[in-house]
């Protein structure tokens, strides 16, 4: 059957390869000599960390980026893809993390403009007799006349992946299809994902971190890690350990920073609480968690499994449907009051955003906490002279480069945004540290000084709650390892006890 | 006077023919407004599109002899208006409503400096149906002389209704409306639509102003629009989105506004002032029954910087 307008592509599931994939950008290599083979009418997983360079490997293909060198071979004939028109013209779709759907447009509207080649009046009766003759022959559809934000999440990344069959994709990179789908929602659409690949109607792609999704339904799997591929396999004939140990890197020797003393009386504790995650379709349910005196707690996980959720639950900046907060065994709810009666201090992710008030200045930025309080009671009047004193003591105590301390911290440095709000938030009695993914995006030496606060600040007596992704960065602060996923924590363990294998096993979550 | 003489009947048909007469420019430049506000942006400059095809369209036909060059004239400028209003608005960082504040001053502005010497003169008007000819009343014929322009304005809801339906270009303006993001997945360019889309509203709004001037009331003066622009601007809200139900929004103002001077001219004489303020009431209380504080409006483009 000929779909009206369509353009005439390749008629069955392609075959697509990379040989040697490299991407530099600048003097970063984000890919190195990467070779995928993904055979035609099969399902492939890639597998990585944030960051391992999953993305760019599928920005390659699509065409977005140009590879520095190495080839790419559709259908066993090599491709040169200049631009994403170029891609489509192929038969190579995507389907983004993001919906790209327009809401109040019908599922019939959207396919239909989708089109290159939309008439320029559209006869909307031959439309819909090919629009109906395309679902019947697709294993799962989606009503024609509803119109797109009327439908749930899982729908729509169903509505994705047909926009792409009736676009003639004959192979789909699909970056994280599940991540805002529910675990059900998610069974559905790979189950039939699945099903096409059987049939031969297309290769797949799937960019994904979670293990689980990778044994029940990939064929085959690719790891990257740092840029370069780390392990490949037969998804049968591999375990979520193994897997989890290629997504790692070799089991190594940590050595945990220097540390004294040893965990005092309770500081945190959370009991029962739950929340709804950003997507409103996943609860974050943490029963209980108990951080002490003197100790850092690290919690690992996956980015997704409710880290980020658990942190603004902390930070007050996220409702929570049930539970209780305690600190030193007062209620906390998370105001400014609380937060400044009983020392609780924060370091959220992407500090600019959380932390900071982008346009004012470094100097005032530092005085959030202390701006209102003379003598540890509350003032009207604002004392710009001791403000900026302090603020130019603290810079210089925690070598912020900060080149006009009277300028937007906006316009500082990813590394010295940390540094700043690490001297305001460490400054004073610190009883309770709230820290998410300290150290992300930056350098080495930046990474090592801010660790070396935060045990500074441990060893001092503060307990210490750290959220990372990063798993060394858990493993070489911790006293004590908390595993995050799928909004629970479900296991614990003792860092002098932890084994690489048994946590990433549990980050993947069970099978 | 007995044959003309039908009572308190005369109420309902001034309505009527109220409602008619007054709503046309309304239904002109609420449609244009629709059109510009389903690619995404608000023009708030119609009223002064108005004025300026109301200052051109009379100028034009004063000096041509012709009532159809004043409109053509009109829609040019309300083009040229509409045009400068989507420009401005695609550069970086700058926000369509402040634009369309200044651009209704700006057309208020210039209208009156250009249009001072045309307050005397007389143009021609705008032709009118007689569709009540199969009535004795002359009340009835009065009603029912409808002006060809509003039949126009109808014409063009339809053909607007299903432009968005069943047309490429409707749909894109609609896909750039709700969502940049997927627009330009599609390699669409939204600014580009956008503008355009402003410019035909404009055009819309400048042949409104064309028949203020030249049919009804149909002569220039600077208190011609009285706020007609901005009120369709609201009416647009109030019709969500929908050029057919630009047509019943128009009526209904247009019915309103009729009521005062057709209860004056059966001899209401306390507080029929009051009744001059009904379509300003009407509006207000038909946006605020039909608003809700807690779910989004129904049918709002996504992109309008109102609903964001």
């Amino acid at each position: 059957m000929k779909v009206i307008g369509q353009t005439p592509g390749p008629d069955a599931a392609l075959a697509v390869e990379t040989l040697g994939m490299t991407m530099r950008f600048g003097n970063f290599t984000a890919l190195e000599d990467v070779s995928i083979r993904v055979a035609a009418g099969s399902f492939h997983a890639l597998l990585g960390e944030n960051g391992a360079g999953k993305s760019t490997l599928v920005k390659c293909i699509m065409g977005f980026y140009h590879a520095t060198s190495g080839q790419l071979l559709v259908g066993g004939r090599e491709a040169r893809i200049a631009d994403p028109r170029d891609a489509r013209a192929l038969g190579l779709g995507m389907v983004y993390q993001h919906f790209t759907l327009v809401p109040s447009l019908t599922v019939a509207e959207n396919l239909v403009i989708s089109r290159l080649d939309t008439p320029g009046v559209i006869d909307w009766r031959a439309e819909r007799r090919a629009l109906d003759a395309f679902m019947a022959a697709m294993p799962f559809r989606v009503p024609l006349d509803q119109q797109v934000s009327r439908l749930a999440a899982g729908e729509k990344q169903k509505l994705e992946i047909l926009k792409q069959l009736y676009l003639g994709s004959r192979f789909l990179i699909l970056d994280e299809p599940t991540s805002v789908l529910t675990p059900d929602e998610a069974d559905e659409v790979l189950g039939h994902v699945r099903g096409l690949c059987a049939a031969g109607e297309v290769s797949v792609l799937m960019i994904t971190h979670k293990f689980r999704e990778v044994t029940a339904f990939a064929d085959e799997v690719s790891v990257l890690r740092r840029g370069r591929l780390v392990g490949q396999g037969r998804v049968a004939e591999l375990s979520h350990a193994r897997m989890a140990a290629m997504m790692i890197g070799a089991e190594k020797e940590y050595v945990p920073a220097a540390r004294k003393g040893s965990p005092g009386a309770p500081v945190l504790e959370l009991s029962g609480i739950r929340a709804t995650d950003r997507s409103g379709l996943k609860q974050i349910a943490i029963d209980s968690l108990t951080v002490r005196a003197g100790e850092i707690a690290g919690i690992a996980g996956i980015s997704g499994n409710g880290q980020m959720e658990l942190m603004e639950v902390l930070t007050g900046q996220r409702a929570t449907s049930a539970g209780e907060i305690r600190v030193e065994g007062a209620p906390y709810r998370a105001s400014r009051a609380e937060a400044q009666a009983l020392a609780v201090r924060y370091l959220p992710e992407e500090p600019l955003k959380n932390a900071c008030a982008p346009r004012m200045s470094v100097i005032d930025n530092i005085a959030f906490r202390s701006f209102d309080r003379k003598d540890g009671r509350a003032a009207f009047w604002l004392s710009p002279r001791s403000m900026k004193a302090q603020g130019t003591d603290l810079i210089d105590a925690f070598r912020v480069k900060a080149a006009v301390p009277d300028g937007p911290i906006a316009a500082l440095s990813g590394g010295n945004v940390q540094r700043a709000v690490l001297a305001r938030e460490l400054t004073g009695a610190v009883r309770l540290l709230i820290i998410s993914n300290p150290c992300f995006g930056l350098d080495f030496a930046a990474v090592a000084e801010i660790r070396a606060r935060i045990v500074a600040a441990r060893n001092a007596g503060a307990a210490v709650l750290l959220m990372s992704e990063d798993l060394d960065e858990v493993m070489e602060l911790s006293d004590r390892i908390l595993v995050m996923s799928e909004g629970r924590i479900d296991y614990e363990v003792a860092a002098n006890e932890a084994s690489l294998a048994e946590i990433g096993h549990h980050m993947g979550g069970h099978a | 006077m007995t044959t003309g003489d039908i009572g308190l009947w005369g109420v309902p048909i001034a309505v009527i023919g109220g409602a008619i007469r007054v709503s046309t420019p309304i239904l002109f430049v609420s449609l244009g407004e629709t059109l510009t506000e389903r690619s995404g942006r608000i023009n708030l400059g119609l009223e002064g599109t108005l004025v300026i095809g109301a200052m051109t369209g009379y100028a034009t036909a004063v000096l041509t002899g012709s009532a159809w060059a004043g409109v053509l004239v009109a829609a040019l400028a309300g083009a040229v208006f509409g045009l400068v209003h989507g420009l401005v608005c695609s550069l970086p960082k700058v926000n369509d409503i402040a634009i369309g504040i200044a651009m209704m001053l700006l057309g208020t502005g210039l209208a009156f400096y250009f249009g001072k010497p045309f307050i005397q003169p007389v143009a021609p008007n705008l032709p009118a149906i007689p569709l009540g000819w199969w009535s004795d009343l002359p009340q009835v014929q009065a009603a029912l002389n409808v002006n060809v322009l509003f039949l126009i304005g109808l014409a063009l809801a339809f053909a607007m209704h299903w432009m968005l339906r069943a047309t490429r270009p409707g749909l894109i303006v609609r896909v750039v409306g709700d969502s940049s993001d997927a627009a330009r997945a599609m390699g669409l360019k939204p600014a580009q639509i956008r503008t355009i889309a402003t410019a035909i509203g404009g055009a819309f709004a400048g042949v409104g102003g064309a028949y203020l001037s030249l049919y009804y009331p149909g002569s220039w003066n600077e208190a011609i629009s009285s706020g007609q622009g901005l009120m369709a601007v609201a009416l647009v809200i109030f019709a969500r989105w929908n050029p057919i139900a630009c047509i019943w929004a128009a009526l209904l103002f247009g019915g309103a506004g009729a009521l005062g001077p057709a209860l004056q001219s059966v001899g209401v004489t306390q507080g029929y002032y009051l009744f001059y303020a009904a379509p300003y009431v009407l509006t207000l209380g038909v946006l605020i029954a039909t608003s809700s504080p807690s779910r989004a409006m129904a049918g709002a483009p996504g992109e309008l910087s109102i609903t964001k």
